[in-house]
């Protein structure tokens, strides 16, 4: 790992708003080369910064990113898996299609970026990949059946891949906003909201830059020891 | 129509590049080198890391994108990944079937 961030490679999933947006400008106002994608185009105009439109579903389409990453760059140091939907209703209310579509971005997308990610990542010996759980995992909300079941795959993955990275120096982890007031939960009750601030330690609504505090915590090349962790918010 | 020949030939090169970052083992060039098993002197890390090598040459040499381990390789009887030779017919299939 180098030190100068300019030759340091971010792909950030999601890129294109809410917590995604906000990362991929921070990293880009901290010196580094950033890669973003998304379904929709990016407002960004960088000369670090390039943007991909794909589904991150789509196996095809991811694994031509990361062959044009590895074309331009030749590395990879950090992905940052934030691409999520939620899925916050009743289960008796809730289609099987909204299921698999909750499953197909957070669970099967977040695999494939790990997957074809430390297989660019393995050429340096050095990678950083952070995942997105939610708080929603450890309060077992009512009503987010399907989203905090994915989350807890993509929790199952964190721990897993950090077994099976670690000999390519790949560190793995999860972090777990508590709600941030982004597009993801804009159709929420205010009084559902409430109840969960509620249950945090801390009674307030995560900030963007809480968000980037732990993730700075967990791509420092310093933190090559800490691996298979979740970290949430709030105090949850 | 890509050639058996040629396929055998990215597969050395990435044998090649195995034996160049790991001090550790010495991998044969040979068609009936055992990839895996107790006959073969790579360790599964080892074979993870040849057969992305392969893929990443697939890409650079013959502009293909093609990812090794996939179900139809995993779910053969015989394993594709045996020796150098299987994985170099297996390939050569996938490839012109393309």
């Amino acid at each position: 790992m180098n030190n100068d961030k300019s030759n340091s490679v971010v792909l950030i999933t999601g890129a294109s708003r809410g917590i995604g947006l906000y990362l991929t400008q921070y990293y880009l106002g901290r010196g580094y080369c950033v890669v973003g994608c998304s379904r929709s185009e990016s407002t960004v105009s960088h000369a670090n910064y390039l943007h991909h439109c794909l589904d991150v579903s789509d196996e095809k389409a991811v694994k031509t990113l990361f062959s044009t990453i590895r074309k331009a760059h030749k590395r990879l140091d950090i992905l940052i898996n934030n691409a999520g939907i939620a899925s916050m209703n009743h289960a008796l209310l809730t289609p099987l299609t909204t299921v698999e579509k909750v499953f197909s971005t957070n669970v099967f997308a977040s695999f494939l970026f790990c997957r074809e990610a430390v297989k660019l990542m393995r050429k340096n010996g050095y990678g950083r990949i952070v995942n997105f759980s939610t708080v929603a995992v450890p309060f077992a909300l009512e009503g987010e059946a399907i989203y905090a079941a994915s989350k807890s795959a993509v929790e199952s993955l964190t721990k897993i891949l950090a077994k099976e990275f670690a000999e390519f120096g790949v560190t793995v982890n999860a972090l777990g906003p508590t709600p941030i007031l982004t597009d993801l939960i804009k159709n929420i009750p205010k009084d559902k909201l409430d109840k969960l601030l509620e249950k945090q330690s801390i009674k307030r609504f995560g900030k963007m830059a809480d968000v980037s505090n732990a993730i700075d915590f967990y791509i420092l090349p310093e933190s090559e020891f800490i691996t298979g962790q979740v970290l949430y918010l709030g105090g949850a | 129509m890509i050639a058996y020949q040629k396929i055998l030939e990215l597969i050395y090169s990435a044998i090649d590049e195995l034996n160049a970052g790991n001090g550790d083992i010495s991998v044969n060039k040979e068609e009936s080198t055992p990839l895996f098993g107790a006959a073969s002197v790579l360790d599964s890390v080892d074979l993870v890391n040849l057969l992305l090598s392969v893929e990443e040459l697939l890409e650079d040499e013959l502009d293909i994108e093609f990812v090794i381990a996939n179900e139809k390789a995993l779910s053969q009887k015989n394993s594709p990944f045996k020796t150098v030779a299987t994985l170099a017919q297996y390939l050569t299939e996938e490839i012109n079937s393309l």
